[in-house]
């Protein structure tokens, strides 16, 4: 059984949904961060088996290149969001983080 | 033949510990449990870049996912939890419709990865790519390479400001220890107290 | 080409030095004391000049055109046409360089060791003093430009941090600063320069390179020449690159730093002025002697700036008063020469001079390092004097280099600078007849004379005149010390000399490990000069053919006026003469303090003399000038637009806020009782609504989330009906 694109698809989709997930369920901030870390993987999978299987080029690896590059730029700036917030309020829980709300 | 079977096994080990490891961030009720399923799910995507030939970008994910990314989340999850707790990252809406949306999302893309013609496959030569990707990355893509690095210092003096305490907010806090210091008042150091 | 395997050694030794010393310095001084700092500091030079004189003899076995060492560490950026390796180059031109650079460099290291005795910063100054090393190896061994340029860059940051090394003086930070400031807009003529070869090539000839042959050859290849010109490619390129030498090197207009670079220890203005940073400008020059020979417009510039900076800055250095200024500004003039050598085209004697210039200057800079050493931090000319008995060995080396530098016969400095004036009077290739610039090169000549003859005669005859007054009472002498203090400010340095305090009131002379320094380069002073003997005097001369298949090619195209021997012999004659008047002139009006004359012209003399005597004092007010014409303006330029904010804008703002207010009074009136009414209706329609929509924002993250889910679901479900 040769290996195709489908199955790194199959693979990225499973990443999204359990990114999406943990977004969507996490109560703490960092827990969060995660999910759409995993977001991210999943996008930067695609691109590279794209690159791979039907373009032939390096170009999706590029961009997968820059996509890590961006993810690891916010997961910075995000955690010392989350520290900074955790210092002023003593809690990471994305539900308590509401002072700004209208 | 024997290097496809070889090579499958490897596909599907490492498609099972990116998968594996991903649920485990889902769903693992301990956040240092799920900060390790990450840690798992970041080795195997960089597993599979290698499988993919793209060598560079496998070494880089895990330079800068497994080396620093992680360690970050650790960091983080160390300073700010109590973890001690182990129902410290609990579900807090009913993770029904989180799960409803996470079927019907995968749903929808395995149909499409099923059903798409993708094409003959464009089968690029298992070659080392660092040198391609050095050559883009100083002509091509010489613009998007240097606003990456604009951005990067960016991030980088951005999170030391935000991360690091402020020089007024410890005066703050001193001065409102000073004036809070009477017995019965609740402990001044509160906000800015150490984790 | 032949590959030479230990030619990196020569920049990596004293890198490893400065390296572990700038990471363990402190722990290993406080741990096991000054010795285990200066031992490695000082040897690990010593290993890079044995590796350069191992070089320079087997480079001498290599006969034929190119002969030159190279290796190629590794390769360093490889992209499109940008090919440049970490390769370093040893061909006579910089065999001689590095020979210099590390043989003096390491004596200078070991002169230091006596000097910076005491010091709490010990480990730190030999770190900086490696790496100073380094860069100016690095600078001279490249074999690109673009490696070159790290130790140009090099230089021009170890002399800011030795400069500087006394930060807590402000004076002296100051200085640092300026130093690197001063550097930086050198080093923009440099880099731009470097761009603008590397294009310029890549459009005229089709092939471009940053490497010192490549680009030889290039340009020398047939018919690219005259293409090049065509274009003014030589001239623009090398006219940034001279930019970038008057920085370094100290010329007009970017000399200003050299002065003030007084502030940092006395080893390090010697190291700064004889074998690093200062040269290496001039060994730039040289190094693409190949472009500025095709352009002559850049030629002239070169040897004009080069006569005016000589003649400009030897009259500086007729009236100054501070030992190291006046060294300072020969140094300055000096340059000047070396300058008007490779600017008429005699490259050879450029480097000539700068070598026998590299002796004698570091002989003299370290002389009056042991004279300010041994008077307890005074540099003030007035208030030494008759240090000749009390420190023979500094006051015989000093004279020696006096004779080097003011030319007299047989000294290296008289072979250098009349080949130099000889040059000069020769060329016929410049925009400017080069007897107007043999001319200035000889009242330069003179000036030299008269102002170290009259530098060694203040400092080493007659009486001592500093420590008379504090031998006399109790209560005067503090107040004189405080005065001494006071006015040496800034010179005065934090060094705790244990033995040498300010408790003796005689100099002394200084320790054996720095007279022996200086005794070894009143030698070279003396005799490196027989290296390049006039070809008048029918003897072999080494240096021109040492260095003859570096710039021969180059040489070949420039003409030359064609004066006879005569002619050479009667300028040799008048060199002498200068040299003799100049010595004479010092020796009769500063032997001793017999002489009223210099104090009565001064007290006495008619305004005119006085005035000239004052702008020449204040350097001609140069600095000012810079002051009023770049930092002022720069300061001025913000005070102007801080100005402008506070007055204009914020007047049309306040304008601006003023009308709003008035038409508010008016509509406010309309409001209250017209449109209030309409208003409070809207309001309440909107609050009303507002409740309803209002639990759809709920601050919390993840209920959008589900909001973007259910947009892209409604997108796919559009995309199926649609399709």
């Amino acid at each position: 059984m040769t290996i195709t694109v489908t199955h790194y698809l199959l693979i990225s989709a499973l990443l999204l949904g359990f990114g999406l997930y943990c977004v969507l369920t996490r109560r703490s901030a960092v827990a969060v961060l995660m999910g759409i870390e995993l977001i991210l993987n999943a996008a930067n999978v695609n691109l590279v088996a794209f690159s791979r299987f039907t373009v032939g080029d390096i170009d999706g690896q590029l961009f997968a290149l820059f996509g890590i590059l961006l993810a690891a730029a916010e997961a910075a700036v995000a955690l010392a969001i989350v520290l900074a917030v955790y210092r002023s309020i003593s809690s990471v829980d994305v539900d308590d983080t509401s002072s700004m709300k209208g | 033949m024997q290097v496809q079977v070889i090579g499958a096994i490897v596909f599907w080990a490492l498609a099972i510990l990116t998968v594996a490891g991903a649920a485990l961030v889902a769903f693992s009720r301990n956040i240092v449990h799920s900060a390790f399923g990450l840690l798992a799910a970041f080795f195997g995507v960089a597993g599979l870049f290698v499988f993919l030939s793209a060598d560079f970008v496998g070494m880089v994910q895990l330079l800068v996912y497994v080396g620093g990314v992680v360690v970050l989340f650790l960091f983080a999850v160390m300073l700010t939890g109590r973890i001690e707790q182990v129902e410290i990252s609990n579900l807090s809406r009913g993770p029904l419709p989180a799960l409803a949306v996470l079927i019907g999302t995968v749903a929808v893309l395995a149909v499409v990865a099923f059903q798409t013609p993708w094409g003959p496959s464009g089968d690029m030569a298992a070659e080392p790519t660092t040198a391609a990707i050095g050559n883009a990355l100083l002509s091509q893509y010489l613009l998007p390479f240097e606003i990456a690095s604009v951005l990067l210092v960016a991030a980088l003096i951005g999170s030391v400001l935000l991360a690091s305490r402020r020089k007024e907010d410890e005066l703050e806090d001193q001065a409102t220890a000073e004036a809070t210091d009477q017995p019965g008042d609740p402990p001044a150091a509160g906000p800015g107290g150490e984790p | 080409m032949a590959s030479y395997p230990y030619l990196f050694l020569i920049p990596l030794l004293p890198l490893l030095s400065a390296a572990f010393y700038g990471v363990f310095g402190l722990k290993v001084h406080r741990r096991f004391g000054e010795k285990a700092v200066h031992w490695p500091a000082v040897l690990l030079p010593w290993g890079s000049f044995l590796v350069s004189a191992i070089g320079l003899v087997t480079l001498a076995s290599l006969h034929g055109e190119h002969a030159a060492l190279h290796q190629s560490v590794w390769s360093w950026i490889h992209i499109g046409a940008l090919q440049v390796d970490l390769a370093f180059l040893m061909d006579p031109l910089s065999a001689v360089m590095a020979v210099v650079v590390s043989l003096v460099g390491s004596l200078i290291h070991v002169y230091s060791i006596g000097y910076m005795k005491g010091d709490r910063s010990y480990w730190r100054y030999f770190s900086y003093l490696n790496l100073f090393m380094f860069s100016m190896l690095v600078l001279v061994l490249a074999d690109n430009f673009l490696f070159m340029f790290v130790g140009w860059e090099g230089v021009g940051l170890c002399s800011y941090l030795l400069i500087a090394f006394w930060y807590t003086d402000r004076e002296k930070a100051a200085a640092g600063m300026k130093a690197f400031v001063v550097n930086r807009v050198g080093d923009y003529g440099f880099t731009v320069g470097l761009l603008v070869l590397f294009w310029g090539l890549l459009g005229v000839v089709g092939a471009t390179s940053l490497n010192f042959h490549e680009v030889q050859q290039l340009v020398n290849a047939p018919g690219m020449a005259d293409r090049l010109v065509q274009v003014g490619l030589p001239t623009a390129v090398c006219l940034l690159f001279f930019l970038g030498a008057t920085g370094k090197s100290a010329q007009i207009p970017l000399y200003v730093w050299l002065p003030d670079a007084m502030a940092g220890p006395t080893p390090v203005s010697a190291l700064i002025h004889a074998a690093t940073m200062v040269t290496a400008g001039v060994y730039m020059v040289a190094r693409v002697h190949f472009l500025f020979a095709l352009s002559p417009t850049a030629m002239t510039v070169v040897a004009v700036v080069g006569a005016l900076t000589a003649l400009f800055a030897a009259t500086i250095g007729l009236f100054q008063h501070d030992i190291k200024k006046v060294l300072a500004y020969s140094t300055v003039s000096q340059l000047g020469f070396m300058f008007m050598a490779v600017g008429v085209g005699a490259w050879w004697v450029g480097i000539f001079h700068l070598v026998t210039h590299a002796f004698f200057k570091a002989c003299l800079f370290l002389g009056s390092g042991s004279v300010i050493l041994g008077c307890h931090h005074e540099q003030d000319m007035r208030r030494l004097g008759g240090l000749g008995k009390l420190m023979p060995w500094t006051a015989a080396s000093y004279l020696l280099s006096c004779f080097a530098i003011a030319g007299f016969p047989l000294f290296s400095g008289f072979f250098s600078k009349d080949e130099i004036l000889w040059q000069t009077f020769d060329s016929a290739t410049l925009l400017v007849p080069g007897t107007l610039l043999w001319g200035i090169g000889a009242v330069a000549a003179l000036c030299t004379s008269f102002y170290m003859f009259r530098s060694y005669y203040l400092t080493f005859s007659g009486t001592y005149r500093g420590g008379a007054a504090q031998q006399q009472g109790t209560g005067e002498e503090a107040g004189h010390k405080m005065a001494a203090a006071k006015a040496s400010g800034p010179d005065a340095s934090p060094l705790g000399h244990p033995g040498q305090g300010h408790g003796h009131t005689l100099p002394r002379e200084s320790p054996k490990n720095m007279t022996i320094v200086l005794a070894v380069l009143a030698f070279f002073a003396v005799v490196a000069g027989f290296v390049g003997l006039p070809h008048l005097w029918h003897l072999p001369n080494l240096f021109e053919h040492w260095l003859a298949p570096v710039f021969e090619a180059a040489s070949q195209g420039l003409a030359n006026a064609g004066y006879g021997a005569g002619v050479e012999w009667t300028l040799m004659a008048i060199s002498v003469v200068i040299a003799l008047a100049g010595f004479f002139l010092a020796r009769w009006l500063y032997r001793d303090e017999r002489n009223p004359i210099p104090r009565r012209l001064l007290e006495q003399g008619s305004p005119f003399i006085r005035g000239l005597h004052r702008v020449v004092y204040n350097k001609y007010y140069v600095d000012e000038a810079y002051q009023v014409a770049f930092v002022d303006r720069a300061t001025g330029l913000a005070s102007m637009l801080a100005w402008f904010d506070d007055h204009v804008v914020d007047g049309l703002v306040n304008l601006a806020g003023a009308i709003g207010r008035f038409f508010g009074r008016i509509q406010g009136a309309i409001d209250l009782y017209f449109v209030d009414g309409l208003v409070n209706l809207l309001a309440r329609t909107f609050l009303v609504v507002g409740k309803q929509f209002r639990t759809i924002q709920t601050g919390r993250v993840q209920s959008y989330v589900y909001g973007v889910m259910a947009g892209s679901g409604l997108l796919i479900v559009i995309l199926l009906l649609v399709v």
